[in-house]
């Protein structure tokens, strides 16, 4: 364990501000349900009367959790919280451990440090270590807030200790999912899928007899009830697995070459097929496996908002808060439901866009772009060629959230009628996404230093959908986001005059990062 | 005939720093062409302006008869370019980049492509990140020297090849030569440039130092003379052009500037030679007088 030390201080000095923004949005998550409840029902009776009605949601069960005491803030916060507040802390996990583990593998920066004096073991138990601080600091702050919030401390430290073990228990599966693959991706994709199979069991589970959710990490965090009961023994449960975990890891550790993965190295083509030469063939490879993922993804959660269908009234209920955000002048809360919905997946939408607008830039760092052009590869078609499939990505995700929430819908009421309205909706909204990939694209174009700023107008959007009414933004801050100039349908009537206003928009924003990037130098 | 490479007075600055300075170049039709110079001298920057990644600050630059900037595509499916460090997307197959880079170029040669992958003992069909340093510029190298250009630019493209892959690669770019066509070669590998250069152009700190056939920078250095004679030598000390002179009874060990070889034999001659062996100045120490002052210090004190 030779120069375990200096690794966890360059780690943790590497990853002080990732650890903190994830801690600020989880603690966040919980936090924000106990604020969001109070002053919403008047009465523990209305209190009581809507907590009745949520506790029949099969719907909201199999997203959230299982429905315990929900006519206290406490058991609001769980179950609103946990089973989101476990995946992000899931996810945190995974990307410390895949960052310090299997991606610096994959660099070759980890040989180069272990050709130093270090023990075999330290990098990974660095690593280890790293996503055990950042899952306890997380624990720290989550039951930190909601204990200051005012709620009973032993929920509390239940809270604390589900949210943190379970991060634990990820972070261990994670390290051993760093073992098997070559490469980063694929590590990701493991770790991804275990976590996205721990949510579906509980899912399962909670909906129907609750077996299938004693098979799922996530499962035995919320089985710890806390503010309901507050039980500490599937602590014991999570503890245990984090540990078995992470024994499994090293032991395959010790099974494998540094550098290489458990699972031999597949060879590819030998020859590039017809479509990887076309045009776009080359751009389209690579951001298809994205595009693909947010499809599939953004399918499930519109498949799970649709099939909350017309209960989605009885749902808001008496919480005003709610309401004010979902309400649309003159329109059915149910529409306005799925109005807001769509509006939710275009902005998590958003966030494949810009991700993929910004994809350029890492080409050009990993420095795979000065070959390219180097060939007779005109630069402003490799640049338009990223935009293009950028573009359609937009579009196919756009229809698979739609389609995922007709089809959920028709699951619940056996009615596709809704199927059109949704992609009408869904659609127009790209026009609002569209002005975001433009804005990462022109910023690329002048200078790739100013990329990442453009997260700011994907933030910005997302503060406006939840806060501009309960806060009461003036409308010109509101009319800076794009989206607030889009009918949402189908609680408003489709218009073609906002959409197409900001087409021309688009338009005008991709012909100007075309021209700044025909100007500037390409390193 | 016209000059493929033709750069006068080029600077480029990046911030404050002048990365080029003034750089002259000048590559002939059918030359091989070494470009020299210590690391940091701004051989990459002058190949990223003729591959029109940079755009120049100030100067003339012409490529191939067209503007390298405005031109760059047209231009480039007459060239192949091969970086120093090179960088594959991690999920495609090395077979994949050459045909996707063949056929940006304007079409692969099929035959060579083979044949390259053969002599070069590439495996194409391992995904961009299991590849070493060395695959990853085989993969460059098999990918530009199939294609049908008249022009190579290459940026330090043997630094991890294997001796015997180095052979190979010298030999591919003869056969490239004997078709009449030219090649930008910038390499540290003062065995490969003496091989395979007709001339060469050393650059620091952004200008070209010295730029000419290896024949004609050798006249601007010092050759080792060691002679025995039949009486002691006097004088010599006295003579234009000799350094570092050590005289042992009989016999002399000095150094004299190049172009005054012919006086100082002359004046040995009055001493009567027994014999005498005079070694031209090597490659090395052609460079290490340019590359800096730094490693003559290091070199004297040493």
């Amino acid at each position: 364990m030779t120069g375990f030390a200096a690794l966890l201080r360059l780690f943790l000095a590497r990853d002080k501000w990732m650890i903190l923004a994830w801690t600020a949005g989880i603690t966040l998550l919980y936090w924000s349900q106990a604020i969001s409840i109070e002053g919403v029902y008047q009465s523990q009776h209305e209190f009581d009367a809507a907590a009745a009605l949520m506790e029949k949601n099969a719907a909201f069960i199999a997203m959230a959790g299982p429905p315990r005491a929900l006519n206290t803030v406490g058991g609001q916060v769980t179950w609103q919280a946990s089973a989101f507040g476990a995946v992000c802390a899931g996810l945190m996990s995974m990307f410390l451990i895949g960052r310090h583990t299997r991606a610096e593998e994959e660099s070759g920066r980890d040989e180069l440090l272990r050709s130093t004096a270090l023990g075999r073991w330290a990098p990974q138990t660095a690593a280890l270590v790293t996503a055990l601080i950042a899952n306890a600091v997380v624990a720290l702050g989550v039951g930190g807030s909601l204990l200051g919030y005012g709620l009973p401390a032993q929920g509390s430290l239940a809270s604390a200790l589900q949210v943190g073990l379970t991060g634990a228990v990820f972070a261990g599966t994670a390290l051993v999912a760093a073992q098997l693959t070559q490469s980063t991706r694929g590590m990701y994709g493991i770790a991804g899928a275990i976590l996205a199979v721990a949510y579906v069991l509980r899912a399962i589970g909670d909906v129907g007899n609750g077996v299938l959710s004693w098979l799922s990490p996530i499962g035995w965090g919320q089985a710890m009830h806390a503010y309901s009961g507050d039980d500490f023994g599937p602590a014991l449960l999570l503890a245990a697995a984090a540990v078995l975990a992470v024994v499994a890891s090293y032991l395959l550790f010790e099974r494998r070459d540094v550098g290489s993965g458990l699972f031999a190295a597949r060879p590819g083509p030998a020859r590039a097929s017809a479509g990887l030469l076309r045009p776009w063939g080359l751009a389209w490879r690579l951001h298809r496996g994205s595009v693909l993922g947010w499809t599939i993804g953004l399918f499930l959660f519109g498949l799970a908002y649709g099939s909350i269908g017309d209960s989605a009234a009885d749902l808001i209920g008496g919480s005003e808060v709610t309401k004010e955000i979902l309400e649309v002048a003159g329109a059915a809360l149910v529409d306005g439901f799925f109005a807001n919905a769509l509006l939710m997946l275009s902005l998590l939408a958003c966030g494949f866009a810009i991700s993929s607008a910004l994809r350029p830039r890492s080409e050009e760092e990993a420095g795979r772009v000065e070959g390219l052009l180097a060939t007779a590869l005109p630069r402003g078609h490799w640049f338009a060629a990223h935009g293009v499939v950028t573009v359609i990505g937009v579009f196919v995700i756009a229809v698979g959230s739609a389609l995922g929430m007709a089809a959920g819908y028709a699951g619940a009421t056996g009615d596709w009628d809704r199927l059109g309205p949704f992609l009408a909706g869904s659609l127009s909204l790209c026009a609002g996404t569209l002005v975001w990939v433009g804005f990462a694209r022109l910023l690329y174009a002048l200078n790739a230093r100013w990329a990442p700023w453009a997260w700011l107008g994907l933030g910005f959007s997302t503060v406006v959908m939840l806060f501009a009414r309960p806060l009461r933004f003036p409308d010109w801050l509101s009319d800076l986001s794009p989206y607030t100039h889009l009918a949402l349908v189908p609680a408003e009537e489709f218009a073609w005059r906002p959409v197409l206003v900001l087409l021309a928009l688009v338009a005008l924003l991709w012909w100007s990062a075309q021209a700044a990037f025909a100007r500037r130098d390409v390193h | 005939m016209d000059d493929v490479i033709a750069i006068s007075g080029l600077v480029k600055k990046f911030g404050s720093l002048r990365a080029l300075d003034g750089l002259d170049l000048q590559v002939a039709q059918g030359e091989v062409h070494g470009f020299l110079g210590p690391n940091g001298a701004g051989k990459s920057t002058a190949i990223r302006v003729l591959l029109g990644l940079l755009r120049a600050d100030a100067g003339s630059v012409r490529l191939l008869g067209g503007d390298p900037w405005k031109d760059a595509a047209e231009l480039h499916r007459r060239l192949a370019y091969v970086p120093g460090d090179v960088n594959l997307w991690p999920n495609l197959t090395g077979g994949e980049v050459i045909d996707l880079l063949g056929r940006l170029r304007g079409g692969l040669d099929e035959q060579r492509r083979k044949e390259l992958m053969e002599r070069f003992e590439l495996d194409p069909t391992k995904k961009g990140r299991s590849y070493s340093k060395g695959n990853r510029q085989k993969v460059a190298l098999v990918a530009a020297l199939s294609s049908h250009v008249d022009l190579l630019i290459l940026d330090e493209p043997t630094s991890g090849l294997d001796p015997i892959k180095e052979a190979t690669f010298q030999a591919a770019v003869d056969e490239f030569r004997s078709h009449g066509h030219s090649v930008l070669l910038s390499s540290h590998i003062l065995a490969e440039v003496e091989r395979l250069c007709d001339r060469v152009t050393i650059i620091r700190n952004g200008v070209a130092v010295e730029s000419g056939s290896l024949a004609d920078l050798r006249h601007l250095t010092r050759t080792s003379i060691s002679v025995e004679l039949a009486q002691s030598p006097t004088g010599l000390d006295r003579l234009d052009g000799v350094h570092d002179l050590v005289v042992e009874g009989q016999r002399a060990v000095f150094e004299v500037d190049t172009d005054r070889l012919d006086a100082a034999v002359g004046a040995l001659h009055g001493f009567g030679i027994r014999s005498l062996t005079s070694q031209p100045p090597t490659l090395e120490e052609l460079f290490l007088r340019h590359y800096g002052d730094d490693v003559a210090a290091d070199r004297s004190a040493s």
